[in-house]
């Protein structure tokens, strides 16, 4: 019935399906951003206007004492410098690790080879669980150190095996035959020659890896006791989910009990937004990169 | 064996002996993640039989007093336990029912835009959510669900829902926040493998299809389906794999005293019981528990599996 209508007026089925594609995909565009947006919006908007609901779609009575009041919170700033602290550390090591790892257990030539990609591979399905890890890091000493978020999580299996994948399908062995006839050692030819070659993968890693520290709080409630050290995401519990603004922020504040929960409530809006903000400006720079990320993995050895 | 020539073997007639001392960089390479690994997940591993001893710091992991199945029997007898371990299981059965299927439905029209630009777009406004931290998303949940002036209490009282509804408080609407969030969250990164698998879709398959005058339905239904198939069954293995593995963290975040009944989860409970009250040997039996059940669950997905399309993982 819709078929034969569609064909009076000159469209195919696959025209139709093309506008319904269309019109699909900006609803689910919609709908997947517009949460954002109203943060955004509300996090610059009189708190009093977005509570009456006048900000659904521009700003009312633009104000960014949100904003000010976040950045003066010595607990959200304290939280921003360990957060990128804990990041790049993080990403390095982790990083560093994963290719390292994946580059020797893609020589095939290796003595143990399969018995100690074993002994990796076994860990992604058995551990020892929160308090046994937690006893062993404690007895180490590492707790309140960085190292604490960092060192438990070791090497992402996966990635290792993503990066020995890629070493094996995308990089032809001439190569390092040529390298070593060159008289290149096998550390020289890692360096020089397969690192180099590597970028893409090594692109993925550092932003995933990335991402991954910088959400991170679950590692901190765990291991960091002190709090001068929490990462950003740890300090912004106290005010999104507690929803304890800090004394420092709440400071000088003519108005009653209303207008201290209505500042609280900018807060909010203001201190999701910086949060966020680093990563959702970062991951469009390697969009291009995400399939290659997911493909290679796919490949299994 | 004399009559290869290349390198590798000649390497391969050598002594074990020679060969180690040939590789001897790459040893030293693996010595860091291999020490690391050894120390934080294979101690913790033997740390386990803590779950059977009464553990107290001063004696250690293997010199605390031998109990046998004591907190297994403690655990079991709680009242909590069937709750918890039906909670465990709805929210990840659930979770995968919802959030499953719409990521592949997704790519599939995706893969469909002819504007490649526009695709592009459309990429990356989908995948922004999965870049935001889990606190941040569930102190969103907590301001739009806000009984006064969050933004889905009012489109829910504009729908004509009563007013003044706490669904934060609310075990009853804990799994719905929970799982539609995720799909908010991840459906559309869950997309990208499904569109690599498309991306490699031989062109002229298509071609063909159309000039035999096949519309883009039928194409998507006998061209591209296909092709995911193998890569959905992985996936699907994988996901009930680790159903009793639901994310400790949206659960924990999303917790109220109130709404208890429905998210108190297994690994909520060993947080609790663990780090918060300091009964360490309690929590890990109970984690123990956990772990043994989903072993159990992959194992029987995987056989599963392997019978009915000779796809596997382990």
């Amino acid at each position: 019935m819709k078929e034969t209508t569609a064909k009076k007026r000159g469209l195919s089925s696959d025209r139709i399906f093309d506008i319904f594609n269309y019109a699909l995909m900006a609803v689910i565009m919609i709908v997947v951003a517009y949460p954002l947006y109203y943060v955004l919006i509300a996090s610059i908007s009189n708190p009093y206007e977005v509570y009456a609901g006048h900000t659904f779609l521009l700003p009312a009575d633009m104000t960014f004492e949100g904003y000010a009041r976040v950045f003066k919170e010595p607990a959200i700033a304290m939280g921003y410098l360990n957060s990128i602290w804990y990041t790049v550390l993080g990403t390095v090591v982790t990083v560093a690790m994963t290719i390292t790892t994946g580059y020797c257990m893609s020589k095939k030539t290796l003595p143990f080879r399969r018995a100690i990609m074993l002994f990796f591979v076994f860990t992604m399905y058995f551990n020892g669980g929160l308090i046994p890890t937690y006893l062993v890091v404690s007895k180490l000493q590492l707790l309140d150190s960085v190292w604490a978020l960092i060192l438990p999580g070791g090497i992402s299996v996966y990635n290792v095996i993503v990066t020995r994948t890629f070493f094996e399908t995308s990089v032809p062995g001439e190569i390092y035959e040529a390298a070593s006839i060159d008289g290149s050692g096998n550390l020289g030819t890692y360096f020089k020659i397969a690192l180099p070659l590597a970028k893409p993968i090594i692109a993925v890693m550092v932003i995933f890896t990335m991402v991954g520290y910088w959400n991170d709080w679950y590692q901190a409630l765990i291991y960091m006791n002190d709090k001068a050290k929490y990462p950003l995401q740890l300090a912004l519990r106290q005010i999104l989910i507690q929803s304890q603004a800090m004394t420092s922020m709440m400071g000088n504040m003519d108005g009653g009990y209303a207008e201290a929960n209505k500042i609280k409530e900018l807060i909010k809006f203001a201190s999701i937004v910086v949060g966020s903000v680093p990563m959702l400006i970062a991951y469009p720079f390697v969009q291009k990169y995400f399939e290659k990320g997911f493909t290679v993995g796919a490949v299994k050895g | 064996m004399s009559k290869l020539k290349s390198a590798t073997a000649v390497q391969a007639g050598h002594s074990l002996g020679r060969r180690i001392a040939k590789h001897w960089e790459y040893y030293l390479l693996l010595l860091i993640p291999i020490v690391i690994t050894a120390v934080f997940k294979y101690a913790p591993i033997y740390g386990v039989q803590i779950a059977f001893r009464d553990f107290n710091p001063v004696d250690g992991f293997f010199g605390s007093e031998w109990v046998g199945l004591k907190w297994f029997e403690r655990f079991f007898s709680n009242y909590n336990s069937t709750r918890m371990i039906t909670n465990t299981v709805l929210l990840s059965l659930y979770s995968i029912l919802w959030t499953f299927p719409i990521p592949i439905v997704l790519s599939l029209f995706i893969n469909q835009l002819k504007n490649k630009k526009f695709q592009r777009v459309t990429q990356t406004v989908i995948y922004a959510p999965h870049f935001i931290s889990v606190m941040v998303l569930c102190g969103m949940l907590r301001i739009f669900l806000s009984p006064t002036g969050g933004l889905i209490s009012t489109l829910a009282q504009f729908l004509g829902a009563p007013a003044n509804l706490n669904f934060i408080d609310s075990s009853s609407a804990f799994r719905t926040i929970y799982i539609s969030s995720s799909i908010w969250q991840d459906a559309g990164w869950g997309t990208i493998i499904y569109l690599a698998t498309l991306s490699s879709v031989d062109v002229s398959l298509h071609e063909a299809a159309k000039v035999d005058g096949a519309n883009t339905w039928q194409r998507i239904l006998h061209i591209d389906i296909p092709v995911l198939v193998p890569i959905i069954v992985i996936q699907l293995i994988m996901s009930f794999g680790s159903l009793m593995n639901v994310g400790f963290e949206k659960a924990f975040l999303l917790q109220t005293p109130l709404n208890k009944e429905t998210s108190e989860i297994i690994s909520t409970y060993v947080y609790e019981q663990g780090l918060l009250k300091a009964m360490y040997s309690f929590s890990t039996a109970v984690n123990l528990f956990n772990t043994a059940v989903n072993i159990v669950l992959l194992a029987v997905v995987n056989w599963v599996c392997k019978r009915l399309s000779d796809v596997s993982f382990i």
